[in-house]
């Protein structure tokens, strides 16, 4: 049956993006918030991060590319992304950007442009992992079955 | 695990709290209103200190029942005006210093906490907000009091 194929699915995906770190227990907080009051809360939280997280992500491009570059504008760019990413429960991309708030205070450019590389990795792919589990989601609910809910 | 999270909005004689929440990050003003929406408040959500006491200041009292913000809960790292700004020029003025303020922080240093609660703070709560959380938010939530007049009076 395509709902039980397509909720099994969504439990390995989801079971994978926790046990590889790409998402901690506050995605967990945020699922938990969706509720038939809010029941587009998880999409619309992932859609601004994305949003939000793509703008930092130009700006920080932007601020390593000029000549000197402006390590406190560097550094507060990277605190909202650790906010962002910390809030949303996408851990690695909250480890990258400790490393990089590191290579912004001792104001080392190569460290950050390594750590912009890494973070921009790891943020699409969580990214896309998060736009795949949606996916699924809306495909069970059109389905007709349910999303199950993770311990 | 489900009790942590939700409230049942009791019969609507008690009007709402209305909570003004203050964080430069937009996920977690996402979250912030959705926990206080929880909670049987109403929310409204700023940017910024400066734009924080921009709407507090228009509230002026127009008579003796006009009490706009009963709960005021921000972010300590801002910029341009951090939390910590934000509560010492709340608890500076008159007409605002008798709102409660709760300051929340990614950073956990015990010395901000301090100078936040001796500055007048009424909690401190580390970001992102745990479950474990909710109920110390909620009991500051119910003991706001929506008595008119409260605040204004005791400002005399």
């Amino acid at each position: 049956m395509e709902v039980l194929r397509l909720q099994q699915q969504l439990i390995e995906l989801t079971n994978s993006l926790f046990q590889e770190g790409f998402l901690d227990d506050q995605f967990t907080q945020i699922q938990m918030l969706q509720d038939e009051g809010n029941p587009d809360f998880v999409q619309e939280v992932v859609g601004l991060f994305a949003e939000d997280s793509e703008r930092i992500l130009s700006e920080l491009t932007k601020a390593l590319e000029m000549e000197p570059v402006d390590f406190k504008k560097v550094d507060a760019y990277v605190h909202q992304f650790k906010g962002s990413s910390s809030s949303i429960g996408a851990q690695r991309v909250k480890a990258v950007c400790v490393d990089f708030r590191a290579y912004a205070e001792t104001e080392n450019k190569e460290g950050c442009l390594q750590a912009l590389q890494q973070i921009k990795q790891e943020f699409f792919a969580v990214k896309s992992k998060l736009e795949a589990l949606l996916q699924l989601e809306q495909q069970i609910l059109a389905a007709g079955g349910s999303v199950p809910m993770m311990e | 695990m489900a009790d942590t999270w939700r409230f049942e909005r009791e019969a609507a004689l008690e009007p709402e709290i209305h909570v003004l929440a203050v964080d430069d990050n937009l996920i977690d003003r996402m979250m912030i209103k959705k926990l206080l929406l929880n909670l049987a408040c109403r929310v409204t959500t700023v940017e910024s200190g400066q734009r924080a006491l921009e709407i507090l200041e228009t509230f002026e009292p127009v008579s003796m029942e006009e009490i706009k913000f009963n709960l005021i809960i921000t972010d300590y790292c801002m910029p341009d005006m951090t939390g910590f700004d934000l509560l010492k020029r709340i608890k500076a003025t008159c007409s605002l210093k008798d709102i409660p303020v709760i300051v929340m922080s990614s950073e956990n240093v015990p010395n901000r906490i301090n100078r936040c609660l001796e500055e007048g703070a009424e909690d401190f709560f580390l970001k992102p907000l745990q479950p474990s959380d909710m109920q110390r938010l909620r009991e500051h939530v119910r003991s706001c009091t929506n008595i008119p007049g409260h605040a204004f009076m005791s400002s005399i």
